[in-house]
């Protein structure tokens, strides 16, 4: 078990939270997005560009609620990830590894009526990253969500079941033993496109919502 | 039924080709005769510019509607490219991405029943978000009133000139100088 991040030390406040308990805070309402905000294809993160993105095709979907089980409609979900060498769409990213031209890996879409989100994408590759020397972090795939208030605003990382690398991975391994599990997707035939895409279920429960 | 949340990741350093957006902090419908520009710098405890914060802002309409509205990240429907926003509708969101002085301009109008504009606050480094406020008056307010002196300040966009503040987020205090009230709610 490697040693647990816990991010940068100076950019990290020393003091405590002030808590807010003012029922008509403006933090418990939130930003709308609607379809003005999405097309169609954001969603769909291998049909961005002219040719096909190499690498396995998958699809990830899954629900997102709030902590009493309601689900979150109509709001906004946002992926962003490496390709599948492992190698980001980003200039400060230097790892040695291809870009592909046919994968950019930032999508979207809006959550329907019962909270199902869905993206097609490619599975990313593993990267190395600078927390210590022979440091991989498992394949992950970055989430932003909103939720009905802007306390509930989450930004996370999904990751693949059955990745060697994440007892190794420092982020994965700084959250608690019993929350861990629950950012690791399920492999699901269900949700998998035959002759296409393999598919992998993983649900999102939001914090932080009115009361 | 209570359902354990879903805990928060850092956001990395990696988020720049998929979460800004054009005129991500022009909040305020183009052209608008009283919009004000609050503008400031996100610093780390050595008082080092964080290049690769990601702020959010979320406010009232001026006349104190909290609904929102759609289309603060509109999308080309022919290519999918962005085009951010119509410059007609106030979303009440913004969002921008600090530069490399760690810098970041939003432009808005003030909110409608309260002082302050919500800031949500992401970086590398930061294993979730942070929230803090943008007050843009020192009108009486609970929360204001309940810190003493020095915390306080750093709740204040502080005004430089007509419709322009200045508002620095201090991820943590350097000993001189204080770091930035940050917020939980209930
Ligand atoms: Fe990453």
């Amino acid at each position: 078990m490697p040693e647990p991040y816990r991010g940068a030390l100076s950019r990290q406040p020393q003091r405590p939270l002030v808590v807010v308990d003012d029922p008509e805070a403006v933090e418990l309402t939130g930003p709308v997005f609607g379809a003005a905000d999405v097309t169609a294809i954001d969603s769909d993160l291998t049909r961005q560009h002219p040719g096909q993105p190499l690498g396995q095709r998958i699809t990830v979907s899954g629900r997102v609620v709030d902590r009493t089980g309601r689900p979150v409609h109509g709001q906004l979900v946002e992926i962003w990830q490496a390709n599948a060498a492992g190698r980001y769409a980003h200039r400060r990213d230097q790892h040695h590894a291809p870009l592909d031209p046919n994968f950019t890996g930032a999508g979207r879409c809006l959550t329907d009526d019962q909270g199902h989100y869905r993206f097609t994408t490619i599975r990313p590759g593993a990267y190395p990253w600078g927390e210590h020397s022979n440091s991989w972090r498992p394949a992950h795939i970055h989430f932003s969500l909103f939720g009905t208030a802007f306390t509930q605003r989450l930004v996370t990382q999904m990751y693949f079941p059955g990745d060697p690398l994440l007892p190794l991975d420092p982020i994965w391994c700084g959250v608690p033993d019993a929350d861990r599990q629950r950012l690791v997707a399920a492999y699901d035939p269900e949700l998998s496109v035959p002759g296409r895409a393999l598919g992998y279920r993983w649900d999102i429960v939001l914090d932080g919502g009115p009361r | 039924m209570t359902l354990e949340p879903t805990p928060s990741q850092t956001i990395g350093p990696y988020f720049g080709h998929a979460l800004p957006h054009p005129a991500g902090g022009r909040i305020a419908p183009t052209g608008h005769p009283d919009t004000v520009t609050v503008h400031g710098r996100v610093l780390d405890g050595c008082g080092a510019p964080v290049d690769d914060a990601l702020l959010e802002f979320w406010q009232p309409a001026p006349d104190g509607s909290r609904t929102g509205a759609p289309g603060s990240l509109r999308r080309d429907p022919v290519d999918g490219t962005a085009v951010g926003r119509d410059g007609v509708a106030f979303t009440g969101f913004g969002r921008v991405a600090t530069g490399a002085d760690g810098g970041y301009v939003v432009r808005t109008l003030r909110p409608g029943g309260v002082p302050y504009l919500s800031v949500c606050v992401f970086a590398r480094g930061l294993l979730g978000n942070l929230f803090t406020r943008a007050y843009l008056s020192q009108a009486a307010d609970p929360l204001l009133s309940s810190l003493d002196a020095r915390r306080r300040a750093t709740l204040i966009a502080v005004p430089e000139r007509t419709g322009v503040h200045r508002f620095d987020v201090r991820l943590r205090g350097d000993g001189e100088h204080e770091e930035t009230v940050f917020l939980a709610f209930r």
